[in-house]
């Protein structure tokens, strides 16, 4: 029988969601969890863990094709099996829920699932499937929907976003891709892989427009190389289907020119998923753009209600769910003052090569007045890296000048996703490039390339012997 | 190739030079002054180029390949035909605030394939103007025209309106789209655009500019040289072609404890170790084999050589050491890199006389060559022509390695100095 009355209230079942139920209730708290939709949120069903399922893949084709690189034989008659690739994303997918996602593990260890849409109907109540729920304190965690861009013709023609690309039985034979961010670049390159003929738009100077304009160069080239036609500072201005295909009308600083596609994907970015939640009423501030607003405890302008994840960050990654929702059932719970600010998080695009950073990008530090000194290592002087023959990359890691505090990295590299963990502990526990120098690491490995940017810095700072003129 | 073996460093770089001063007699219009982009047929005129035109004509005189009389006569038509231009909005104007379209029809001076109204180009353009202007400073009705011209041309640029209430500078406008929506981001061949921008008396940069600018810069430790990085080579040296920036010192750099001559030495030696290694196992690549930058190219294909697949590209901005790179090299490096790197250079373009013989014809040196491309010469693809910029900047770089000429011209210009001034330089010649 199920309560009326929580400790915790948290609206939306994606990472942030889940992982604060499973933390609020393993100490004590009573907790109710409302989903509208599946559980697992967008990284289960329709982001994370169907786009790295299919990119594991993808690699693999690539490899195939390229097996003189690595000193093996091309594959005869090497074919691209769309539905059995998608078989395998849906059984990984479905297997990742069953260990972490399950409604029958939540409920066994005392959390209440409501299935439907929640609507705040007072300071300390939500309103589902025409429940009311009292509430102590309250989470929403309701996430992010992709942003469609008004382009038109767009609705008309049709498009596909993460949310359903991923039920797609055949491989599109030419694909568009609007939008040169992390899942555009990510899925134009994969399904090029597969063998679709992908036109990627992007109305910026160069993809993933934050990142280091090197780690955008190296993307781009890769990019290029898989055969995707890349066009950037370009607009989608008009879009019509004949014959059955659509018709993209691009226009390029003042230049127009048309591809032709059979399917359509947005990758443009996502928008917080604030409507229909009633926050009007109870006094929580947000916007339809940016999302809810929060201070650097998680806390809403209403001192009962807290926020995590897409819904209220800019930057959405699944891990700063999990990091998010921790801080919530501490502080809202607990009487924690856990700050958002003091975490350290690190990011990936999972491209071939990867793209990761952490901590601070060198431009920003130098808008701050900070002096920025950067030690890169090229993967191609990384033994490991030659012997896989994954050589396209980087590891730069930036100092503040006159010291060996970490301020930032950005690693380029086909594992950069795991190389950046090194970067990221030596930051959260405070350890310079200095001691970083320190540290052993196993030989031959990637991520020596790490530790050669610290000797790098160490170089700079030894004692050099002064010798006499004769 | 063995003539060019047994003569002298100076007698065989005087023979490059002046056969790259070639160009500027072969490609201008007559008429209006303008010079084409590249030696191909149709090629529309470049206004970057005719900045550089401006500037080598002094060269020729002071080396006796032209007689000054001459030389102030293109000055003038050239002077002439850009400040009686059409200044407009209209899509075929031949420029619009001051500046002027990237690419021109040769013959009519009209805007062609929708170019930008070219910041960076302008800037080569008026400084080339500005060199003129320095140089005939002798007091009869065309030399006083010339310098009347120039100082009317430079003060009718409207530094402030391209920043389009920003800090920064965008790197062009278009009347079909207006501003391009991406600036300067990082080092690169910009300088002089700050420098003559903030020294403007009319329509000035803003004062934040420069340093909005620097602050996008990158000190990176690469190879265990400590260098400003920028990736193609041109934007390390092209303002080096009329600033002497040996000894004076930024904000920046004075941090650094660098200038920006040194760290275009560095960068050269960046390239050379980046050949040295040579990560993709390109053809001809050594330590006297090398030079990325922005040049033309084999064309983009994917072709499968050695059992590996070669993606090779057109006209691109190749760079040091994160690419692209598709073993294509631009020659003409060697000889404008002398100025900083001497020994590197000298020994470069002697290489190139005995392992390439074939890509120069009468001392002319080609865009770019790519040995990778094929195996049946030893410099495989060869670009098509001559490019206006390699031929202005050989002229420049071996007269400043030779003689300092243009970079002692522009020591004196007013604007030059005021502008580095304004931009925080200090000490040196300054």
């Amino acid at each position: 029988m199920k309560r009326d009355t929580y400790d915790f209230v948290i609206i939306g079942a994606g990472p942030a969601g889940l992982l604060a139920a499973h933390r609020a209730v393993s100490r004590g708290a009573t907790v109710a969890l409302i989903e509208r939709n599946l559980l697992g949120g967008e990284c289960l069903n329709t982001g994370c863990i169907p786009s790295k399922t299919i990119i594991r893949t993808s690699r693999l084709y690539a490899e195939m094709r390229h097996a003189e690189h690595f000193g093996a034989r091309v594959p005869s008659g090497i074919t691209v099996d769309f539905p059995l690739l998608m078989e395998r994303m849906k059984s990984v997918r479905a297997r990742i829920g069953r260990q972490s996602f399950s409604a029958r593990q939540l409920t066994a260890r005392g959390v209440d699932i409501h299935l439907g849409q929640a609507v705040f109907v007072g300071p300390t109540a939500v309103r589902v499937n025409g429940k009311s729920l009292r509430f102590r304190k309250a989470l929403i965690a309701t996430g992010s929907r992709p942003i469609i861009p008004e382009i038109p013709g767009l609705v008309e023609a049709g498009y596909l976003t993460n949310e359903n690309v991923f039920d797609l039985t055949e491989c599109p034979r030419r694909l568009l891709v609007i939008g040169g961010g992390p899942l555009g670049c990510e899925l134009a390159q994969s399904f090029s892989r597969f063998g679709s003929q992908v036109t990627i738009v992007q109305d910026e100077p160069m993809f993933l427009l934050q990142e280091e304009r090197d780690a955008a160069q190296i993307l781009s080239e890769a990019l290029a190389r898989d055969g995707i036609d890349i066009r950037l500072n370009t607009l989608v201005v008009n879009i019509r289907v004949e014959n059955g295909e659509k018709i993209i009308d691009l226009v390029s600083e003042g230049n127009k020119s048309t591809v032709v596609v059979d399917e359509i994907l947005i990758g443009v970015g996502h928008q917080p998923n604030v409507e229909d939640l009633n926050l009007q009423a109870v006094g929580v501030e947000h916007d339809t753009k940016t999302g809810i607003r929060v201070d650097d405890f998680l806390c809403t302008t209403n001192s009962r209600i807290y926020a995590a994840g897409d819904v209220c960050f800019e930057h959405t990654f699944t891990h700063i769910e999990d990091a998010s929702a921790g801080i919530v059932v501490e502080n809202a719970l607990f009487r924690g003052r856990k700050r958002l600010s003091a975490l350290t998080i690190p990011w990936c695009t999972y491209t071939d090569p990867e793209i990761a950073h952490v901590g601070m990008y060198v431009r920003e530090a130098q808008k701050k007045g900070i002096v920025v000194n950067t030690f890169t290592v090229l993967m191609h002087d990384v033994h490991r890296a030659i012997a896989d023959g994954e050589e396209d990359g980087f590891v730069k890691i930036s100092v503040k000048s006159g010291t060996d505090k970490i301020l930032g990295a950005t690693v380029v590299a086909r594992h950069a996703g795991e190389m950046i963990n090194d970067i990221t502990l030596a930051m959260t526990s405070r350890i310079g490039l200095r001691r970083l120098a320190q540290v052993v690491h196993p030989y031959p490995t990637q991520a020596q390339a790490i530790k050669m940017a610290a000797d790098a810095y160490r170089r700079t700072r030894k004692p050099r012997i002064k010798r006499r003129a004769k | 190739m063995a003539e060019q073996q047994l003569q002298s460093d100076d007698g065989l770089l005087d023979r490059f030079q002046r056969a790259a001063f070639q160009y500027f007699l072969q490609q201008t219009n007559m008429e209006n002054g303008l010079v084409a982009d590249r030696s191909r047929k149709d090629a529309p005129a470049s206004i970057a180029v005719v900045g550089f035109a401006l500037s080598c004509y002094p060269v020729a005189v002071e080396r006796g390949w032209m007689d000054r009389a001459e030389a102030a006569a293109r000055t003038l038509v050239t002077l002439r035909f850009f400040y009686n231009s059409e200044q407009s909005e209209a899509p075929d104007a031949t420029g619009y605030k001051g500046f002027y379209y990237h690419f021109l029809n040769i013959k009519t001076g009209k805007r062609v394939w929708q170019s930008e109204l070219s910041l960076v180009d302008s800037t080569f353009l008026v400084a080339g103007i500005l060199t003129a202007s320095c140089y005939f400073d002798e007091s009869n009705q065309d030399e006083t025209e010339i310098r009347d011209l120039a100082d009317g041309l430079y003060r009718r640029m409207d530094w402030r309106w391209a920043q389009n209430g920003k800090s920064s500078v965008s790197q062009g406008w278009k009347p079909e789209c207006g501003f391009l929506h991406y600036g300067w981001e990082g080092y690169d061949e910009a300088a002089i655009l700050y420098v003559l921008g903030l020294a403007s008396p009319t329509h000035p940069l803003s004062d934040d500019s420069f340093k909005e600018w620097t602050s996008t810069y990158q000190w990176e430790n690469i190879y265990g040289y400590n260098f400003l990085y920028s990736g193609p080579l041109f934007t390390h040296e092209y303002s080096h072609a009329w600033i002497d920036f040996r000894g004076i010192q930024d904000r920046f750099m004075r941090e650094k404890d660098c200038d920006y001559f040194e760290n275009t030495r560095r960068a050269i030696c960046v390239q050379q170790e980046y050949a040295r290694r040579n990560p993709h196992e390109f053809k001809g690549y050594c330590e006297n084999f090398w030079g990325l930058t922005a040049s033309d190219g084999p064309g983009n294909k994917t072709l499968l050589l050695d059992g590996r697949d070669r993606h090779f590209f057109g006209y691109a901005a190749r760079g040091v050491p994160f690419g692209p790179d598709d073993g294509t090299i631009s020659p003409s490096l060697a000889f404008t890199s002398l100025p900083f790197t001497p020994a590197i250079s000298l020994a470069t373009i002697r290489h190139y006389c005995e392992q390439f013989p074939n890509i120069t014809s009468e001392y002319r040196i080609p865009g770019a060559f790519n040995p990778t491309l094929t195996d049946a010469k030893p410099e495989g693809w060869i670009s098509e022509g001559y490019f206006g910029l390699d031929q202005g900047m050989m002229v420049m770089m071996i007269e400043n390695y030779r003689s300092e000429l243009i970079w002692k011209l522009m020591q004196k210009c007013p604007y030059i100095r005021k502008g580095l001034r304004s931009a925080g330089f200090k000490n040196g010649w300054l």
